[in-house]
């Protein structure tokens, strides 16, 4: 494995009281697909959003541990959360296109950092959406509102709308959990093309899709990161007892 | 055992007629008030009346005319409009993006908010003569004209800042209800692409919510142009020759002008065509201002959905 992009080491996380997280240590190899995986409630997506630092939208929730990005620590008080999110992009279960044109949807990210020309701004959304494989779909009507396109449109739209940005990382967090098995399909597709281009971690439930597009594997449960490592040997040869009884569909 | 109804479900039937009669009563005195009102204030009716001014005689109904309270009522909602919008939706925002939500400073917020909705709109106009009129004005009067008196008198502009804080509450309470139905993930999407706050606040939530903020300011409107009671000491005059021709003069108004009719007649009888000529306009210019703002709102709406 590369140099790690992310290191997580000794993370901690707190809803209030309630822990989430106990003592998660794992590394993200860059330009790489990583999958979180585990039953519902094992922390996956909280480990997920920690990494934008996301969870600080919610109230008394709290980080304790570190988390670099370039050896760079994303909780120290120097950190711009703006500049992070822009380097750390998200793609979230639910698609939420913002409800104006489809051009605007892609062209959100690069207004706000201050992108005004026309040429550059149409140029960027072209590409993003060419990468995002919603292109030849869209082409004709970028002036339509978002919200008339399908389900699995509306989600590339918001990959293309993370991609726009550039950033290094893209996050997923259960990008198909709303989608049919053929819109599910051109995602994960999508997912091994972009992984050149950038360093992918996704959450899922679905164990075929984790085997399908990632190489490295985290399994949570319980809050703990019971299990990390090549996914082709966690999924043929796991090494602790739960990972297999739950790749195997025993519980969760 | 059988399906077939045995007896007549006598609860069932009282409880329908009942709901039903209470609904009738409603539109029934609805009806009336609206008949009478209609029936009586249309003889009245003339281009005279709508824009002859008071100086003919007020308590003719022959010579009398009822543009200057046509002005002045629409003058004082369109100020309070100016007035209560920005400071509303300002706070609806601060308690709804900003603040959090259990710390003691923001129930104390809302409790207050609650608190003004139920205040007796004399006392706003009270409320209005001390603060804005004495001590605001008064204010202004010996820091700017040291001590001449431009402002410290019943004014417009009074009148329009007592109106815009009483119907401040409506004007929160719905703005909140709108910034509070803007989907969360609209939020997160637009932080997670590296816009700050502000910029979700002002490019995402707003134009969402921007129905929702207008349903408020008519609901605003609807509230502020009927009322009398927050104006009488701030603003409104009984008799005025002319026109206001500043926000700080005082100016005549509709509701009051009924108020007038009603109590202050020489002749209540003779009057009474003007009377109820002045409420059918006071109703039909209402729903004017409710109306245009419902037709801005379906616009807003409408175009939303298309573009």
């Amino acid at each position: 494995m590369d140099e790690p992009i992310f290191q997580i080491r000794d993370l901690n996380f707190w809803y209030g009281k309630a822990q989430a997280l106990y003592d998660v240590t794992v590394p993200i190899a860059p330009k790489r697909t990583t999958a979180f995986i585990g039953p519902s409630g094992c922390g996956k997506t909280t480990l997920l959003r920690c990494l934008n630092r996301m969870n600080d939208l919610i109230e008394h929730a709290h980080a304790e541990g570190e988390v670099t990005l370039h050896g760079q620590d994303i909780y120290a008080p120097t950190v711009d959360v703006v500049e992070l999110r822009k380097r750390v992009g998200m793609v979230f279960q639910k698609s939420n296109p913002f409800p104006k044109s489809v051009f605007d949807n892609v062209a959100y990210g690069l207004r706000t950092q201050g992108v005004t020309k026309l040429g550059v701004l149409e140029d960027r959304v072209e590409s993003s959406l060419r990468r995002a494989a919603l292109w030849d779909e869209v082409k004709d009507r970028l002036d339509t509102n978002a919200l008339g396109l399908s389900g699995g449109q509306q989600q590339r739209l918001c990959i293309a709308r993370a991609i726009a940005v550039e950033p290094e990382v893209l996050l997923m967090d259960e990008p198909c959990s709303a989608l049919d098995p053929i819109a599910t399909a051109k995602i994960e597709e999508l997912i091994q093309d972009l992984e050149r281009f950038y360093t992918i971690i996704i959450v899922t439930h679905n164990m075929q899709q984790a085997a399908r597009v990632s190489d490295f594997t985290a399994f949570f449960y319980l809050g703990k990161l019971i299990e990390s490592g090549d996914t082709k040997r966690i999924f043929t040869n796991p090494a602790m007892k739960q990972t297999e009884d739950y790749i195997t569909g025993r519980f969760g | 055992m059988t399906l077939r109804r045995k007896t007549l479900d006598w609860s069932g039937l009282a409880f329908t007629v009942g709901t039903g009669a209470a609904t009738l009563l409603i539109l029934l005195m609805l009806a009336i008030v609206l008949g009478n009102v209609i029936w009586n204030g249309a003889a009245q009716m003339s281009l005279r009346f709508i824009f002859g001014g008071t100086s003919e005689g007020m308590f003719d109904p022959q010579r009398a005319g009822i543009f200057p309270m046509i002005f002045g009522t629409v003058a004082l909602v369109f100020l309070m409009t100016i007035g209560v919008v920005p400071v509303g939706v300002a706070t609806a925002i601060y308690l709804n993006e900003y603040a959090r939500k259990q710390s003691a400073l923001t129930r104390v917020i809302r409790a207050a908010i609650n608190n003004l909705a139920g205040v007796p709109s004399i006392v706003f106009g009270l409320f209005g003569l001390g603060f804005f009129v004495q001590f605001v004005g008064g204010g202004i009067d010996r820091l700017l004209f040291s001590g001449h008196l431009h402002y410290a008198k019943p004014a417009l502009v009074w009148a329009a800042a007592t109106m815009a804080a009483l119907t401040l509450p409506v004007m929160i309470v719905a703005t909140e209800e709108a910034l509070r139905a803007v989907p969360h993930g609209l939020r997160e999407a637009s932080l997670a692409l590296g816009a700050t706050k502000l910029e979700t606040v002002f490019k995402v939530v707003l134009p969402q919510a921007l129905p929702g903020i207008l349903t408020g300011a008519i609901l605003a409107i609807g509230r502020g142009a009927g009322e009398v009671a927050p104006i009488m000491f701030t603003g409104v005059a009984y008799y005025l020759a002319h026109l206001p021709k500043g926000v700080t003069d005082q100016f005549m108004h509709l509701g009051y002008h009924v108020f007038v009719l009603s109590t202050q007649s020489p002749d209540i009888a003779r009057t009474e065509p003007i009377l109820f000529g002045t409420v059918l306009v006071l109703l039909v210019l209402t729903f004017l201002l409710n109306l245009s703002a419902v037709l801005v709102r379906a616009h807003l709406r409408a175009g939303r959905v298309a573009g």
